[in-house]
């Protein structure tokens, strides 16, 4: 394996992490809803920037940080409370519209909060690269890497094991028949936007050390996320995952032996050439429709 | 004959054209007459897109691109190659035609939330290969359009190309409605409500979603093409993602399966960010918020949800002019 390949192999899966995320927070709220968030992005943009208010504000990490994820959870709470509730039953391109509103709204009111510009977030330890089989990998990507994989962890313990988890995934299966088991369906939802949220802003600030952040990060990243749940299968975490890095580590080796102009347009090419085969992602539900 | 007249197609044609007719009257400059040839081109993409959203039930978050293709093709053949403009303009157009049969068939075999992302993403690379080959686009700073011109004849003014506008419009109107009375589309109307069942009818699915995939192309490259000339510009910006949405939303604000409403969305949305500049910083804050709230309190459009009104009111003075009830 040359360096160079391993280099790629490193950022693509750095990228493809943050991609997982957010692909597995959109799954989240496909399941709960069938609703496709396309203001996913903005919790990236708000986690990011929030921390970066926080920190330089003088708080440590260790509290910036949790704060800054509450901050989005709320936000995501609010969306669901307020735009997503009163529009229940809606038609699918309506609730893009609704969804895609909101995010130019929180878009709009991040500039006011805070500005147009570009703002660096200082990594959680050191900017010194390790050397790995001749590549380098800075700290900041192993905490992606890491943290990513806890979340992974933890979200197959909270599904498989807890009964909120377990009450979740039933009312992804079968809403009505959750509902008459005794599930709060409607609290469910709820919850969902805001574990979606929490998860964005996770990814918004594991990255901005690496690719800075600033009030409109969230456009691109919502996208590509979107395209790494549809990838995997929309509803399939295991398909979030596999998506999120598959799309990462394709683009970062495509945009380093092809080009890098065409870098943001691989994700759609990919995508594309997946749905003309397989119309359901590669780990989606196969089957036909119900009449 | 009044009946006919009554009718909501012959009816709202008239209603349409004397719009049209009356609207100069109102329009005091050459601003307001600017913002009304914006308002028709956007209304000839909407009427387009309605006949595949509305009425076929598919979703496409990437019309901007064909939009952009067509504004493209004609100033890149016209201007950098010197084609005459009505030429140009029908060879992007046959061009536009032939690539959304081609992706057409396998895209809108894909349904719900996996079509918004095929179309999105066929939007997305129309929009970086336009913004990468600047050889050819002009890149991110775009490329400056001849006028049109037929023979010696060139279109100039904005009252003239106001009355173009106007009457492309209106005969995309009177496309439109023929194609949803027609068996055609009646068929996009019964595969709309069931996929399997209109199959099982008879009705070849696939081929009239890709029918209609494709006149819904062949009005937005129209649109422009046309775009492009009257402006003598053409940038990135009418081929981003976020413009392809501002389509939908007309669509969908106006009322899906209207083709009035099509119009209305055109209209209230193109005027809309010109009334918000008053808003300074929170234009963007409150175009979201008017996004959300019309889809929130009138999820069916302006129009339907009017008609709906209408309606019951309608049924509400007849019940109490009834002395019986």
């Amino acid at each position: 394996m040359s360096a160079q390949f391993m280099q790629y192999l490193l950022t693509g899966l750095t990228v493809g992490a943050i991609y997982a995320l957010l692909a597995l927070g959109f799954s989240i709220i496909f399941n709960a809803s069938h609703v496709i968030n396309f203001a996913q992005g903005e919790f990236v943009m708000i986690g990011g920037m929030a921390a970066v208010s926080l920190t330089a504000a003088g708080l440590p990490y260790l509290l910036a940080v949790p704060l800054a994820i509450a901050a989005a959870a709320l936000v995501g709470l609010a969306l669901e409370k307020f735009a997503v509730e009163p529009a229940r039953g809606a038609s699918v391109v309506t609730l893009i519209i609704i969804t895609i509103g909101a995010s130019i709204f929180l878009r709009g009111l991040a500039m006011l909060v805070w500005d147009k510009n570009l703002h660096p977030l200082k990594p959680f330890t050191g900017d010194t690269p390790i050397a790995i089989g001749g590549a380098t990998i800075l700290p900041q990507s192993l905490w992606v890497l890491g943290v990513t994989l806890a979340i992974v962890l933890a979200l197959s313990w909270f599904f498989g094991r807890t009964l909120l988890g377990k009450a979740m995934l039933a009312t992804s299966h079968n809403r009505l028949a959750a509902e008459l088991v005794g599930i709060n369906v409607r609290m469910v939802l709820f919850l969902s936007f805001g574990l979606s949220a929490a998860l964005g802003a996770i990814a918004g600030i594991l990255i901005a050390p690496i690719t800075l952040t600033s009030y409109d990060v969230g456009v691109m990243l919502g996208l590509k996320g979107f395209a790494a749940a549809i990838l995997g299968g929309l509803g399939s975490g295991m398909g979030a995952v596999v998506g999120g890095l598959v799309l990462g580590i394709a683009e970062t080796m495509s945009a380093g032996y092809l080009s890098s102009a065409y870098k943001d347009a691989i994700a759609f090419v990919i995508i594309l050439a997946v749905l003309f085969f397989m119309p359901s992602g590669l780990f989606g539900k196969r089957g036909g429709e119900r009449v | 004959m009044l009946q006919r007249l009554a009718s909501p197609r012959t009816g709202g044609l008239l209603a349409l054209a004397a719009a049209i007719v009356l609207l100069p009257f109102l329009l005091s400059n050459s601003y307001f007459y600017d913002i009304a040839i914006l308002v028709g081109l956007n209304a000839i993409v909407c009427v387009g897109l309605n006949l595949l959203i509305g009425y076929a039930g598919q979703i496409s978050l990437g019309h901007a691109g064909f939009f952009g293709l067509g504004a493209y093709g004609s100033a890149i053949l016209a201007s950098r190659y010197g084609w005459p403009p009505l030429a140009a303009m029908l060879t992007t157009t046959l061009a536009v035609a032939a690539l959304a049969f081609l992706v057409g068939r396998p895209i809108l075999r894909l349904k719900g939330h996996y079509l918004a992302m095929a179309t999105l993403g066929l939007g997305i690379i129309i929009f970086m290969v336009i913004t990468t080959e600047d050889k050819f686009t002009g890149g991110p700073d775009g490329l400056s359009v001849v006028p049109f011109s037929i023979g010696e004849y060139t279109l100039r003014g904005e009252r003239l190309w106001y009355w173009i506008v106007g009457a492309l419009l209106l005969f995309a109107v009177w496309l439109a409605l023929n194609l949803i009375e027609s068996p055609a589309g009646r068929a996009l109307r019964a595969l709309h409500s069931s996929e399997v069942g209109a199959e099982v009818v008879g009705i070849d699915a696939a081929r009239q979603k890709v029918m209609v995939f494709v006149i819904s192309a062949v009005f937005a490259s129209v649109a422009g093409s046309l775009a492009a000339h009257y402006s003598g510009f053409v940038t990135p910006g009418k081929v981003a993602f976020f413009h392809s949405i501002e389509l939908v939303t007309m669509v969908v604000f106006g009322g899906m399966a209207s083709t009035f409403g099509a119009v209305v969305g055109a209209a209230v949305l193109t005027t809309l960010p010109q009334l918000l500049t008053v808003f300074k910083d929170y234009e963007m804050m409150v175009f979201g918020a008017v996004m959300m709230g019309t889809m929130i309190f009138l999820p069916r459009g302006v129009v339907p949800s009017l008609g709906r009104l209408l309606e019951l009111r309608r049924q509400g003075a007849a019940s109490r002019s009834d002395p019986r009830t």
